[in-house]
């Protein structure tokens, strides 16, 4: 049971995030409260499918134009470099100009052991998933200004009581 | 009371639902679970492909910016056109429409923003805005352009430029942004963005491959080779983003902060 | 050119939206045109991708070309399977795009643009939903056509329609955040998001597949979808959500959000997880099916509570999808079940669009919008009468129309498998339907209070010929080609079920070595 708190610490935060956000959605009166849980709820999900890439010591998934010649063996400082300092003076190897796509196949090749690298492609789907998110929340907030508009309260009993008022003088 | 209720028990539910799927994952940070080393009975790990060989097929370091923008692309396409339908639903939704389609042409003018009386800390904060603007603009155009080299690309770039423009709104007033970028400009705009997407893809469709195949555009970007090709139609199909990702933003600020009438915002 | 065929029927509307909203606010009149244009192609494509799969086979298209290693690249897929829902979604766009022209002047008519706009982003998301062949794609398109739907409900001008635009928009965000939740516990365990690819590591690896995160990502999968198709009680966005929308955003949105959605459910069902795994575990399908039980009683009995019409309609959508997810799900031996679902989604598609248009041709010419609103419509309106009763029949389950025939199929899957309660369910719900409807068609015919029809005769030409008040005819045609589609699809049976069956022998290796 230890080990399963241990080892699975991230995936217990996000789930109990995840929970906060469905209660507020559930549970809250308010309307904008409503979309804050809601927010919560695509957030948690986020962080939740980001920590599924991650791994032991990688680094972000950019390379690094400084990984040396091809025959070199995997070069352990590279590690360390955080990539995202731009130092791509060095775009091709000492491999030579005329071996250009060979040259690079090997700079993608040999200098990148997957192990030091985080996982791509949950970050990619994220990317996708936060915009979508900031499309519903504006469609959303769009919904809730009108509501002020032709209501005058943002609670919901409120609105509901104001419907029925509205049905019972039909 | 009663709904609250309800809640915890779905929550609680829901959450025990999801812990007991997460017994058998595998341990935070391992490097040889599914996602990241692959599995037994299935081909080659897509996420080691992905780290190994992009460099090799499209030339671009940033390997995030290569699988948005070209092994996933058609999801990126569509996630352009998801925040275009929230701009045009927002407009649907909230825009009033009638005889105040001009607003600028209303007796407030923007410029004279700063000396409106009483308002004497619009000085500081107009004054300031101005000068920092264009260099969030610029600095905007630097994140799109640079997406292949460093965390960027199209939607972090346009939202860069889109808050550039909120910002002109909300340190000026709502006026003084939309006689810079009005209305039929912005959704202009923004539908262009999506135009420069969907074309690139129907360009490789012409010339006889499937849509976002960039390799076959060598001939037409004069690369020599189809890596560069794909290089060269990454940028692009980020550019129509910013567009796109750019007016929208500004759009639903507009029509959020003004109530739909564009008249005056914050 | 067949071997683009995929993606043409996706971005035709896409590209039409964007025309739309670059020339339409210059002048409305282009709109219409584009729109009809954009659907036509889509359709042509629809019925020459669905020529090439019955003849020859699934027909695959990579994105981007990147086809190796399988997962790299985004995968469209038609089989046979949803040839038949595009097809289905081709056809009931441009009937109701056809029905949603207004004349200039109408009140509401000037954002037609932003709302046409938002329908073909919609009808390129519904076909992008029924040809996607990766997990997370299907998501975004799902949110795509979410989206474009939430604008076209909340765009009305009625008070109650802001406020049931908006719990749909938050009941759909969660739907559809829940089926991202399923699709990263897969993703975890398989390492790939491409849907055969999920697929063959399930069914060569039994350790994963018997693992706790695969069925909670099955779990949570369904009930996003559940969520999405309002399967009872996860439905308490729809009835408000279409009652309260514009006729011509209810048109397009009741015969097809909840059908594709049950069309995305049989999709994950059967080639994502494989009907083998699912079936396996027995008690589930137990449990679904007395859950559809449920959910047919309880949209049949709310719907016999309704004055509103469209709210009844609405009630009996739910019901409906209640046939549909029982049928799937009965697993009786021979698949009749399944293949009565797959027929209904079809029939069910032409009964809903015929009846939501009589509803707004109701609500645009008659001002009804109570049943008892409806008197005398008969003789006021004898072909939108015609039409309506048509679909009513449909809804009972009258023979020739499709309605008879899905009820058929389902009814024998549910003898087969020995699920009594199914089929109770489901006669119970066609006598219910026969009374509401036939109260309704008396109230149209005789008027509510026969007695005192004699009252009318004050008027000169009262009792004889009361005002014909036709509905206009881009109304009216749609109407009677949804009726004689219902007609038809009830006629063809045969022909449709054959296909449907051929779309199921691919999937089944599982068949009949269940029992």
């Amino acid at each position: 049971m230890v080990e399963f708190f241990e080892q699975h610490f991230n995936f217990w935060i996000y789930v109990i995030l995840m929970m906060i956000g469905l209660w507020a959605v559930i549970a809250k009166n308010n309307l904008i409260k409503k979309l804050i849980g809601l927010s919560i709820f695509q957030t948690a999900i986020i962080l939740f499918y980001v920590s599924l890439g991650v791994k032991e010591n990688s680094t972000i998934p950019i390379l690094d134009h400084h990984a040396p010649a091809a025959e070199v063996s995997a070069d352990p400082h590279h590690n360390d470099e955080p990539s995202e300092t731009g130092n791509h003076g060095e775009l091709h190897p000492k491999a030579g100009h005329e071996n250009d796509h060979h040259a690079d196949a090997h700079v993608g090749a040999h200098a990148v052991e997957p192990d030091t690298m985080a996982n791509p492609l949950p970050h990619v789907l994220m990317l996708t998933a936060i915009v979508v998110g900031v499309a519903t929340l504006g469609v959303a907030l769009a919904l809730a200004q009108l509501i002020y508009k032709e209501f005058g309260t943002l609670e919901e009993n409120e609105v509901l009581e104001i419907i029925k008022g509205g049905e019972a003088n039909d | 009371m009663l709904s609250k209720v309800f809640a915890t028990i779905a929550v609680v539910i829901t959450g025990g639902l999801l812990l007991y799927g997460v017994m058998d994952f595998p341990a935070f940070g391992d490097p040889h679970s599914p996602p990241n080393a692959g599995v037994k009975g299935g081909g080659e790990s897509i996420s080691q492909y992905f780290i190994t060989q992009t460099y090799r097929d499209t030339k671009v370091p940033n390997i995030v910016t290569a699988v948005l923008a070209d092994y996933r692309g058609y999801d990126t396409m569509f996630e352009t056109v998801v925040i275009f339908a929230a701009g045009m639903a927002i407009f649907a939704i909230l825009r009033v429409v009638g005889d105040n389609n001009d607003p600028t042409k209303k007796e407030l003018s923007s410029d004279d923003a700063l000396s409106q009386k009483g308002d004497h800390n619009r000085i500081i904060i107009g004054t300031t805005c101005r000068i920092i603007i264009p260099i969030v603009q610029l600095f905007g155009l630097y994140v799109v352009a640079h997406g292949h080299h460093s965390p960027g690309g199209g939607f972090q770039g346009g939202v860069l430029l889109g808050s550039s423009f909120i910002l002109l709104a909300l340190s000026q007033n709502l006026n003084a942004a939309l006689r810079r970028f009005s209305e039929k400009n912005y959704f202009t705009l923004a539908a262009t963005g999506i135009l420069i997407y969907a074309g690139f893809g129907v360009a490789c469709q012409i010339l006889e491959k499937n849509f976002l195949d960039y390799g076959v555009l060598q001939k037409v970007l004069f690369t020599d080779g189809p890596e560069m090709a794909r290089s060269h139609s990454m940028l692009g199909v980020e550019v129509g983003v910013a567009f796109t990702v750019t007016a929208i933003m500004f759009s639903i600020y507009a029509n959020l902060s003004s109530r739909g009438t564009l008249k005056d915002g914050l | 050119m067949t071997d683009q065929l995929p993606a043409i029927i996706v971005l035709t509307p896409m590209f039409g939206a964007i025309l739309v909203s670059l020339l339409g606010n210059r002048d409305h009149r282009i709109c219409f045109p584009i729109v009809l244009v954009s659907l036509l192609i889509s359709l042509g494509a629809s019925f020459g991708a669905a020529q090439e799969v019955f003849s020859t086979g699934a027909i695959n298209y990579f994105m981007g070309g990147w086809e190796k290693p399988l997962g790299i690249g985004i995968q469209l897929r038609i089989d046979a399977l949803n040839a038949l829902v595009l097809l289905v979604i081709g056809s009931v766009s441009i009937l109701t795009a056809f029905f949603s022209i207004r004349r200039i002047g109408e009140k509401n008519t000037e954002k037609t643009p932003q709302f046409y706009v938002l329908y073909l982003l919609l009808c390129s998301g519904l076909f992008g939903i029924t040809i996607a062949a990766d997990a997370f794609n299907l998501f975004v398109l799902i949110e795509v056509s979410s989206l474009t739907s939430y604008g076209l409900v909340a765009m009305g001008s009625s008070r109650r329609g802001t406020h049931a635009a908006f719990n749909y928009v938050i009941m759909g965000t969660v739907g559809a955040s829940f089926y991202l939740i399923g699709v990263g516990y897969l993703y975890m365990k398989t390492g790939t998001l491409n849907m055969m690819d999920i697929r063959s590591i399930l069914q060569s690896n039994v350790d994963i597949a018997n693992s706790n995160a695969v069925t909670i990502a099955f779990l949570f999968i369904l009930v996003g979808i559940w969520i999405k198709m309002a399967f009872f009680p996860l439905n308490g966005w729809l009835p408000n959500a279409y009652s309260y929308c514009p006729s011509s955003s209810a048109c397009i949105l009741a015969p097809l959000m909840t059908k594709v959605s049950v069309y995305v459910m049989l999709r994950v069902m059967i080639s994502v997880f494989g009907l083998e795994w699912i079936f396996s575990h027995a008690q589930w399908s137990e449990l679904v099916v007395w859950l559809a039980v449920i959910a047919i009683l309880a949209g049949s009995i709310f719907a016999l509570a309704q004055r509103e019409i469209k709210k009844m309609l609405c009630y009996l959508i739910v019901a409906e999808v209640g046939y549909m997810v029982g049928g799937a799900w009965l697993a009786d031996a021979e698949w009749w079940g399944l293949t009565g679902t797959i027929y209904h989604i079809i029939a069910d598609a032409a009964m809903t669009l015929c009846l939501f248009l009589a509803a707004g041709i109701f609500v645009r010419r008659f001002n009804a919008v109570e049943i008892s609103d409806l008197e005398g419509l008969f003789k006021k309106a004898p072909w939108t009468s015609v039409g309506f009763v048509i679909g009513g029949l449909a809804m009972i389950g009258v023979p020739p129309t499709c309605g008879f025939y899905s009820k058929f199929y389902l009814i024998r899957g549910g003898i087969d498998a020995g699920h009594w309660q199914f089929v109770a369910a489901l006669l119970i719900s066609s006598l219910v339907n026969a009374v509401l409807f036939f109260r309704i068609f008396e109230i149209a015919h005789f008027g509510n209070k026969p007695a005192e029809g004699h009252d009318h005769s004050h008027d000169a030409n009262a009792d004889e010929a009361p005002a014909r008040q036709e509905a206009p005819l881009n109304a009216l045609i749609p109407l009677l080609v949804s009726a004689a589609a219902i007609l038809l699809i009830g006629l063809f049976n045969g022909q449709i079920v054959e296909l449907i069956r051929v779309a199921l022998e691919d999937f089944s290796t599982l068949a009949l070595n269940l029992r």
